[in-house]
């Protein structure tokens, strides 16, 4: 689907409200095929047996026209934005907010979004600091790249950082890694993907691992040494038993995808951030005239 | 593995036939529930405004749209993660004679023993699953509290409700525990093996 808006603001908007609908309606294709992938390997009785439901509550949302999760999630952005993009980010986040605000309103959707501390409903899954915006800036591009991922609480709330040093080498990560996921059990709706950020900072690495969950399954990191270790990883997580919704089973995880950046030469961070099976995610490209195209995955 | 189906509210007696494991498919009234909720009844001593004994809670805060004055339509209802919530098994058993509580993701080692002890099982509902559960909701009969939109005491009657894994049984079982237990063996030997 394609759309012209003569008003930038109002198209960053409108795209923002129709990214959020869709996502939560719409689960690609790629996990589509994962899912229904993992329900033919998958050998343990109960673990079959979600797997059959979560495959046939895909297709009930789609014939239902309905959310396939009742969790509309916390609304996360990630903004690519061309150098020569003719509206400034501050504008973009103001469109985006407002483009969630109205998706909630108009579907309608669950609000979640509470003050921290008081607990009190902020809003229409918006509040102070909500939407939560990644951005990354291209030089010499007049493109704008938006990608949607509401995500969801209990998959969130399986998030783990680990400071590993040095010493602890590639076996620290991958032990870490390992942990985390057996230590979540069913708590974060497996199988899922599972987002590791290695490297940089503390709240860079968990960045990275959130930006990970993002990835199509299906794409491996670009770094053949990273690549090698989302596989190692993919395999000795299945070997886990934990299976899908923690009943026991071969299919812990559908991915396992790793994200990094160069750190000091003192640090090994590792960050975990836990995807659940119904791993939301719809993109839209928005040229300078306001032309935005829905069918593009970046 | 058994299979059953079961009406709520139901008896302590049809509780104790069910056995970790077994599946199980619900029909008649069930109450939504969720962390504000019970924070209500027991942080804050605010009695329920209905019978919870014999009863079937289901950890949920759904999507409605309102229709008129405490009418709400289901537009898409699931679970969330029961473990939040594990520290109010007891009094539910004990002070309110609760017989199901249900989620995913399961309950801690600590649901097991008021479980047995008060006759109460822990249904495993498939996460995210909620375009599904959605269509075996009937109606949304009452509501109450509604200030904690959407964390509110919801009254469903469901029909064909399920699948439901009995995840922990009244005999001091549970799946949870067993996978558990096999899975950290496991990760053992493979951490031993990096």
């Amino acid at each position: 689907m394609s759309t012209v808006a003569t008003d930038l603001r109002q198209a960053v908007e409108d795209a923002a409200a129709h990214l959020y609908v869709w996502a939560l309606k719409d689960i690609p294709q790629d996990l589509r095929d994962a899912l229904a992938a993992a329900k033919d390997r998958e050998t343990s009785v109960p673990g079959r047996r979600v797997l059959e439901t979560i495959v046939k509550n895909v297709d009930v949302a789609e014939a239902e026209n309905n959310i396939v999760c009742q969790d509309t999630g916390i609304a996360v952005y990630t903004c690519r934005v061309g150098e020569h993009f003719p509206l400034h980010p501050a504008k973009i986040y103001e469109a985006l907010k407002i483009g969630t605000e109205r998706a909630t309103l108009n579907t309608p959707l669950r609000s979640n979004a509470v003050h921290t501390l008081t607990r009190e409903n902020t809003g229409p899954n918006t509040g102070y600091r909500l939407p939560i915006v990644h951005w990354d800036f291209l030089p010499g591009w007049d493109g704008l790249d938006v990608k949607c991922i509401p995500k969801g609480s209990g998959s969130e709330n399986m998030s783990f950082l680990k400071m590993c040093v040095p010493a602890d080498g590639v076996k620290g990560i991958k032990q870490f890694v390992l942990e985390s996921v057996v230590g979540a059990g069913g708590k974060p709706c497996p199988p899922g993907i599972v987002g590791v950020g290695i490297g940089g900072s503390a709240d860079y690495a968990m960045f990275l691992a959130k930006e990970a969950i993002a990835r199509p399954v299906g794409t491996t990191n670009p770094d053949p040494e990273v690549a090698k270790l989302e596989r190692e990883l993919f395999d000795l997580l299945n070997e886990t038993g934990v299976g899908p919704m923690g009943l026991g089973g071969d299919v812990t995880v559908l991915s396992c995808h790793i994200e990094h950046a160069d750190t000091h030469m003192t640090l090994n961070p590792v960050a975990v951030n836990y995807q659940c099976w119904a791993a939301r995610r719809a993109s839209a490209h928005i040229t300078p005239d306001g032309h935005v195209d829905f069918d593009r995955e970046f | 593995m058994a299979e059953h189906r079961l009406t709520f509210p139901t008896s302590e007696e049809d509780i104790r036939k069910l056995h970790a494991g077994d599946l199980v498919t619900v029909d008649g009234h069930i109450l939504g529930i969720r962390d504000r909720t019970q924070i209500r009844i027991f942080d804050q001593g605010v009695e329920p405004p209905l019978e919870l004994n014999g009863a079937f809670l289901l950890h949920t805060a759904p999507n409605v749209r309102k229709l008129g004055p405490g009418k709400y339509e289901p537009m898409c209802v699931g679970t969330t993660t029961s473990a939040r919530m594990v520290r109010f098994t007891e009094p539910l058993g004990r002070d309110h004679g609760v017989r199901a509580i249900a989620g995913k993701g399961g309950l801690p080692d600590e649901a097991i023993e008021p479980m047995a002890k008060y006759g109460m099982v822990y249904f495993a509902l498939v996460g995210g699953a909620a375009a599904l559960e959605t269509t075996q909701i009937e109606e949304i009969e009452e509501v109450y509290w509604e200030e904690l939109m959407p964390e509110c005491l919801w009254k469903f009657r469901v029909k064909d409700f399920g699948p439901l894994w009995v995840g922990i049984d009244s005999h001091g079982n549970s799946m949870y525990r067993d996978v558990q237990s096999e899975a950290t063996k496991r990760l053992e030997e493979i951490v031993a093996g990096l």
